[in-house]
């Protein structure tokens, strides 16, 4: 009889020097980095409002701060949420398009400056734009003098900022995935007669559409979740992101406003999450292709 | 990356002149090519109408540069090269320039641009009620956040304006029965209860009457009726003096950016002046200024090197617990863990904020039963809160990056440490993670240079407080340069200022390049021992 439980134990004892206690710290991380996700969504549950009311998860669970959202219209979240589409969406394709045209450059033909341009695109991308916001908005309010259309104030100026960081790290990261494609591909093509262009938009684009989405990806997580130049150019509040709009919404009175803040959170948070989860394994490994050298 | 013989093939023939691009091609080719020229000739336009020759310039050269890069035959990187380096040359090389030029100048409130507008600007303001001006009715009409006067003259003819654009005759006003016009298509009239709630803008409005400021303005004392207004301040273009036509005071332009009277009152607004270096100085002789610069400096440094080592010691411990092939549970770990990586990062700083609030937050009144700690208002848990924070946003990055590079070593290097009888901790901190660090160092570089500008952390979770006590402007404990630059360009309560603002952006430009240059160095360094 007591023979049997010893074994057994030491078997549980080793699983547990083995594997065991990976799983306690796996636990634990889970609850740091899940509990804060996990807390909005209490909040945005709670009908009572406040802050202070929000401090039992799950204590209730109605959805009027979802309704509440979209009826106030000192509080456009309707507008923000499709201007953040827009700015987020237009600065993707468009960051995604320049960088492979660059990347494509850079990957398939040689020219004099080419080592340089690299090395100086690495570089520049360590200066972010925001260190400059003072000059932007400066240029942009001449600018907008001459051309309204594009002036402070608008989203076609602020996406214009925001491709002027297109090249960078982008195109680092599509430099190294365009290298993988074999050249022999390209060249079987321009003996068909095909030309660059052909090549390019034909046969190059489908081959790395994987880097394409994570690139689009991370321009789209930048674009909306940047708040400084956004929050200098878009005073209006029919015309601001979510970034500005929810601060402003919540930093007036964070503890009134709390739960309906909340809610705004998680739905700006669901698309993007959904997305980079669906993506992930592209993300991770365009991440680790493409930077990891 | 050296290239290979097959592609130098392919470049000679990828660069071979005389090639066709197919007719859809040559097609597009004109199209866009057209529609660029017809946007550059209707910029040409517009600043040639509006004498801004310096950038009508810049638009000539830019445009006949393109054109060139896409007509010409030969040159084909630079066709794919061109449209994303002309943006980052304008929007991100140029305006770092632009930057180093705003710092030797004193613009900001009141000094944003040039001495005829500040002299318009002047003469249109401090003005006094015309004695015997007609009474106007008036419209007040509201268009883009922006607030309109529309007025009936008392010979009956109808007119619009704002502050900005001087009165015009409009003819297709919607009149009421007593005669006075009250709305136009395309603004809103303003409500009784609309005036009320912005009277005091209301009350600011100026209507110049014409193009020319001396013929004074439009102003509403009630936001029913308006009445022509004019300036007691005289402009004397021979002597570039102002004359305060009621005490008789000049005012002389006194080489500072504005006008000044002799007892040293200056007339707002001033324009732009170069100050030389005069910024930097102010950051470095003025001790409040000084002392409270110098700690953003120090707390930049702390902040960026201890988010560096906390994300990498956490992502590198969590790697090499979960790097094990025959646990279980992997898959959900890992999703778990991405969770605050694909959270929104601004979303993020202002959930922690409310978590962490002193009175109401979750922390505070659950997970410490109801205890006041002061999270965000006490300086140095402040600052242990952001680092706190900013572990949270940055460790699943960094988790993934050492899980990718660990599987790229290969076991057996491990396992031949191991076997020459080194303890596993020795075998990895010999082998594995000398290998590792060669792998990650540049991406560390960038995470630094990322944590030194982390606006959105700081700025969502304590805006940069709590405030220092020793200073008056509004710079605190946790402000990082970028917050600070922020602030002063764009804070409220507190005047804006760019040229200090710029001045000290190029503190940042200066430290992060020496950082850079050096950590490229020593990468380097490392990829050669490797």
């Amino acid at each position: 009889m007591s023979t049997v439980p010893a074994p057994r134990r030491r078997t549980f004892r080793r699983w547990f020097t083995d594997l065991g206690w990976r799983h306690l710290v796996g636990i634990a991380v889970t609850v740091y980095a899940a509990f804060p996700i996990l807390y909005v969504v209490s909040a945005s549950l709670d009908p009572s409002g406040t802050l202070a009311g929000s401090s039992r998860l799950f204590s209730t669970i109605d959805l009027s701060n979802y309704r509440d959202l979209f009826t106030d219209p000192s509080r456009p979240y309707g507008r923000w949420f499709v201007n953040t589409l827009v700015v987020g969406g237009v600065t993707a394709i468009g960051t995604v398009f320049l960088g492979a045209l660059a990347a494509y450059a850079f990957s398939r033909m040689r020219f004099s400056g080419r080592r340089v341009g690299l090395l100086t695109l690495m570089l520049v991308q360590m200066f972010p734009q925001m260190l400059a916001v003072v000059a932007i908005f400066i240029l942009m309010s001449t600018i907008g003098d001459v051309f309204p259309a594009i002036g402070i104030g608008t989203h076609a100026g602020l996406i214009l900022v925001y491709l002027g960081g297109a090249l960078g790290v982008n195109t680092y990261l599509m430099y190294g995935f365009f290298n993988t494609v074999p050249v022999s591909i390209d060249e079987a093509a321009r003996l068909d007669g095909a030309s660059h262009a052909q090549v390019f938009f034909g046969i190059i684009l489908r081959l790395v559409t994987p880097i394409l989405a994570v690139v689009g990806l991370l321009a789209f997580i930048t674009a909306t979740s940047e708040f400084i130049i956004a929050s200098v150019f878009l005073t209006d509040p029919d015309q601001q992101t979510l970034a500005v709009g929810l601060f402003g919404y919540v930093s007036e009175q964070t503890s009134t406003n709390w739960s309906i803040f909340a809610a705004g959170a998680v739905l700006a948070a669901i698309p993007v999450m959904a997305v980079f989860l669906a993506l992930q394994r592209y993300i991770v490994n365009g991440l680790v292709s493409g930077s990891v050298k | 990356m050296t290239p290979t013989d097959e592609r130098r093939g392919l470049r000679a023939r990828l660069s071979r002149p005389g090639e066709t691009d197919g007719l859809v091609g040559i097609l597009v080719k004109i199209v866009l090519l057209g529609l660029v020229d017809a946007i550059a000739i209707y910029a040409v336009f517009v600043l040639a109408a509006q004498e801004k020759w310096a950038v009508l310039a810049v638009a000539v050269v830019l445009t006949v540069g393109v054109n060139v890069v896409y007509l010409r035959r030969d040159g084909l990187p630079a066709k794919y090269l061109a449209p994303g380096i002309t943006l980052l040359l304008i929007f991100q090389v140029f305006v770092m320039v632009y930057t180093g030029y705003i710092a030797f100048t004193n613009a900001g409130d009141g000094h944003n641009s040039t001495k005829s507008d500040a002299i318009e600007a002047i003469a249109t303001k401090g003005q006094e009620r015309v004695p015997d001006s007609p009474q106007y009715q008036l419209s007040v009409l509201e268009k883009r956040a922006s607030l309109w006067f529309l007025v009936t003259a008392p010979d009956g003819t109808v007119a619009l304006g704002s502050s900005e654009e001087p009165l015009e005759e409009v003819d297709d006003a919607e009149v009421d029965g007593s005669g006075k016009a009250v709305s136009v298509d395309g603004y809103s009239t303003l409500s009784f209860e609309e005036l009320l709630d912005q009277q005091d803008e209301i009350l600011a409005v100026a209507v110049p009457v014409s193009d020319n400021p001396s013929d004074g303005s439009l102003r509403t004392a009630d936001g029913s009726t308006a009445y022509e207004y004019r300036s007691n301040l005289t402009y004397d273009e021979a002597a570039d003096t102002f004359t305060d036509t009621t005490t008789g005071t000049v005012y002389r332009d006194g080489g500072e950016g504005s006008y000044v009277s002799d007892d040293g009152e200056a007339l707002v607004p001033g324009w732009k002046i170069n100050v030389g270096l005069d910024n930097f100085r102010r950051a470095v002789e003025t001790p409040q200024l000084r002392d409270s610069l110098l700690a953003v400096i120090a707390w930049t440094f702390v902040f960026a090197t201890l988010s560096v080592a906390l994300v990498f010691g956490l992502g590198l411990f969590l790697a090499m617990v979960f790097n094990v092939a025959s646990m279980r549970g992997k898959k959900f770990y890992r999703v778990m863990l991405i969770l605050p990586y694909a959270f929104p990062a601004f979303l993020s700083g202002l959930v922690w904020a409310g978590l962490l609030n002193t009175e109401f937050g979750f922390i505070n009144q659950v997970l410490l039963g109801g205890a006041d700690i002061e999270w965000l208002t006490d300086p140095w848990l402040a600052r242990f809160s952001v680092l706190f924070v900013n572990l949270w946003l940055g460790f699943p990055y960094m988790f993934l990056v050492c899980t990718g590079a660990l599987q790229s070593i290969p076991d057996e290097m491990n396992e031949a440490a191991r076997m020459d009888g080194a303890s596993p901790w020795r075998a990895f901190r010999a082998v594995k993670l000398p290998l590792l660090l060669v792998s990650v160092a540049p991406l560390l570089i960038t995470t630094f240079a990322y944590n030194f500008n982390n606006f959105n952390v700081i700025y969502m979770l304590t805006r940069g407080g709590p405030r220092f006590e020793d200073t008056t402007s509004d710079i605190g404990a946790t402000d990082l340069l970028i917050t600070m630059v922020y602030k002063v360009a764009f804070g409220t309560g507190t005047g804006r200022d760019y040229g200090l603002a710029s001045a000290l952006s190029i503190i940042i430009f200066v430290v992060i390049g020496v950082i850079a240059a050096l950590l490229f160095r020593r990468t380097t360094a490392l990829e050669d021992i490797h």
